[in-house]
């Protein structure tokens, strides 16, 4: 077939890849986080400080739980929002689904960092939201809460990953042949009924892959607490730039990192098995 | 083309009101008409087959009384009661689809409980309900497998003891075999009417082949471009097909252009007695229906004829003759298996055999 040489050639490139640029910088990154900063130097002293801080410290252990709240708010309401849209799409729309098919997709050519600012306008003082709240005279002064707020960074991530849990179950929901609605129908079973017995479990691959994507990224999301999170709004990744930044704390960071890393590998691992079991056909 | 329902000729099989009764149904699709007003009795405990090509419709009928579609003009009433206005999920009418669409994400025994546990009949009763269904389709050994390790033929089963454990009052069959080779297939057609006898549940079956349709049915109803061709018993409809189409369709004919002059027809070098009126007329004359005269058959009212054998086709317990009467005029003669024949030959048929039809 493809002989030894050939083989060794071809994976290479992939493998120097993955191995300079992923496994290199996890190496490198685990290192840090024994390591510690004296005198505004960077030592190799290899020590366990770094995680005794960030588990006894008040303030890293609560950006950490909020960040891992946000991250399931915007994976719930990305989900409730995304699953009936790829729903009615899938079994619905008829002519007019390729058309709106293209409609979902389209916000996600407009760079992430502009929607930001486009929420911060929406959201803010003067903002199109406050207006049209007072014009309607459900509030009599601008809603403080709007904007620099974790309900901003949960609104805007929502609105950012909606499209992106949508798009894997609706490739699930294509698939279910619909020979199998009908007959469900046919033995009895009520739309409702047919959807929970045999839509949603067949869906399963497609929910799990969408919710995984918009809770892993939400739980790194820098970008949105820094335009509309505000200090009550502040995410784990906002502190880990700080400490390789302006804080200069790098084996602190490394640590913070090798934590969100942990939880984001025992994660996919999870998710990964319950697919593996929730996919039949 | 196809004439009204009062001129359709429609032998009932057994007695008493109607258990399905189709009245004036029509589809469309956009601009396409694929049903053209069907009207049509399926009485309870026979065997109905809806035959034609692809395209006549069949499907088409079947959907609609199973509740997948919508039909655009007429009405479907089910034991007196109107069937079309209501959905597939409360319908008496089970169905088993053509490619079986057994849920994989089920197993066997929960595939077949599917509709129990959806009408929320108690459990103890489920399990044996499953079990007796399982048990008419000699499938009982595989109540835990899953739907995707299992043979075409056995997923066929189970998708019959899915739709049968509901005991529904009549059960729909999508071209059921046609997805199953050919030896597979004469075995499930025995099976399948066995299994209607046994059950005693009428069985609206719909195909396109129509050797299948002979072997199963108590009678075929013929479907032709969206409206009904004949309805009759296999018997009837291949003794007295009532249209040149329905005649071709059904076994193999020769279609005699005739023309008739005072009770005599003929057409190229067959003249026969006829009770028709002048005029041009149209008659089907089966192959099997002309033996030689050497055999010695002759009937009263014998006809006979020469010609020359063109060709032979051997078929195991007949030979299949084309036979050239001159004036470009060829009739194909299937005779008992008798070895190679060749030159001119006497032939012979009775005048009873040739069936005037429509068009």
């Amino acid at each position: 077939m493809y002989s030894r040489t050939y083989k060794a050639i071809v994976s290479a490139p992939p493998l120097l890849w993955v191995g300079f640029f992923l496994l290199l910088p996890y190496a490198l990154m685990f290192a840090h986080s024994f390591w510690a900063v004296r005198d505004g130097m960077l030592v190799n002293e290899w020590n366990l400080r770094n995680y005794q801080t960030l588990l006894s410290n008040p303030v890293y252990v609560g950006v950490l739980f909020r960040t891992m709240r946000i991250a399931a708010s915007v994976t719930l309401f990305s989900l409730l929002l995304g699953y009936p849209l790829a729903y009615y799409l899938s079994f619905h729309a008829g002519p007019r689904k390729e058309l709106l098919y293209q409609l979902v997709i389209v916000p996600l050519w407009v760079s992430y960092l502009v929607r930001g600012y486009a929420w911060k306008t929406i959201l803010g003082s003067d903002g199109v939201l406050n207006g049209f709240l007072q014009y309607l005279h459900i509030s009599h002064e601008p809603v403080g809460y709007l904007l620099y707020s974790p309900f901003a960074v949960v609104l805007m991530l929502t609105h950012i990953y909606t499209p992106f849990v949508f798009l894997p179950i609706y490739a699930a929901l294509e698939h279910i042949p619909r020979p199998l609605v009908e007959a469900s129908q046919d033995l009895g079973a009520s739309p409702r009924a047919t959807f929970f017995r045999v839509i949603l479990p067949l869906s399963m691959p497609g929910l799990l892959a969408g919710a995984t994507f918009a809770f892993v990224l939400s739980l790194g999301d820098f970008l949105a607490p820094l335009l509309v999170g505000g200090p009550s709004g502040t995410m784990i990744a906002n502190i880990v730039q700080s400490l390789f930044g302006a804080a200069y704390d790098w084996p602190l960071g490394a640590s913070i990192s090798v934590c969100i890393l942990i939880i984001t590998v025992s994660l996919l691992f999870m998710t990964e098995r319950l697919e593996k079991r929730w996919s039949f056909k | 083309m196809s004439a009204g329902v009062s001129s359709l000729p429609q032998t009932a099989p057994g007695s008493g009101a109607p258990l399905l009764e189709v009245r004036g149904v029509a589809k469309r699709f956009g601009a396409r008409e694929v049903l053209k007003s069907i009207s049509l009795d399926i009485t309870a405990g026979e065997f109905l087959t809806l035959l034609g090509e692809s395209g006549s419709g069949k499907t088409t009928l079947l959907r609609l009384i199973a509740g997948f579609e919508q039909p655009t003009a007429g009405e479907i009433r089910m034991a007196g009661e109107r069937l079309d206005t209501l959905p597939p999920y409360k319908r008496r009418v089970n169905t088993v689809f053509q490619h079986y669409a057994l849920f994989p994400h089920l197993d066997v025994r929960d595939n077949v409980a599917y509709g129990l546990r959806a009408k929320n009949t108690p459990k103890s009763e489920i399990g044996g309900r499953v079990d007796e269904a399982l048990r008419m389709v000699k499938m009982s050994e595989y109540a835990a497998a899953w739907p995707s390790k299992l043979s075409g033929g056995q997923q066929q089963r189970v998708a019959l003891a899915r739709a049968l454990v509901n005991r529904p009052q009549l059960l729909l069959l999508d071209e059921p075999l046609s997805a199953l080779d050919a030896n597979l297939r004469k075995q499930m057609q025995g099976e399948l009417k066995a299994l209607q006898r046994e059950v005693g549940i009428t069985f609206l079956f719909v195909t396109h082949d129509q050797e299948e349709a002979m072997a199963l049915s108590d009678r075929i109803a013929l479907l032709r471009d969206g409206a009904l061709e004949q309805v009759a018993s296999p018997r009837e409809i291949y003794v007295r097909p009532a249209t040149a189409y329905t005649a071709q369709f059904i076994g193999q004919t020769n279609l005699l252009h005739g023309e008739v002059r005072g009770g005599v027809a003929s057409c190229g070098a067959l003249r026969w007695p006829v009770s028709v009126s002048d005029g041009p007329a149209l008659f089907s004359l089966r192959p099997e229906a002309i033996p030689l005269a050497a055999d010695g058959a002759a009937p009263p009212d014998a006809v006979h004829f020469h010609g020359v054998i063109r060709q032979q086709i051997y078929g195991g317990s007949s030979e299949l003759l084309e036979v050239d009467c001159g004036n470009n005029q060829f009739l194909r003669v299937r005779i008992p298996a008798c070895g190679p024949l060749s030159g001119q030959h006497e032939f012979v048929f009775s005048a009873a055999d040739a069936i005037r039809v429509r068009e």
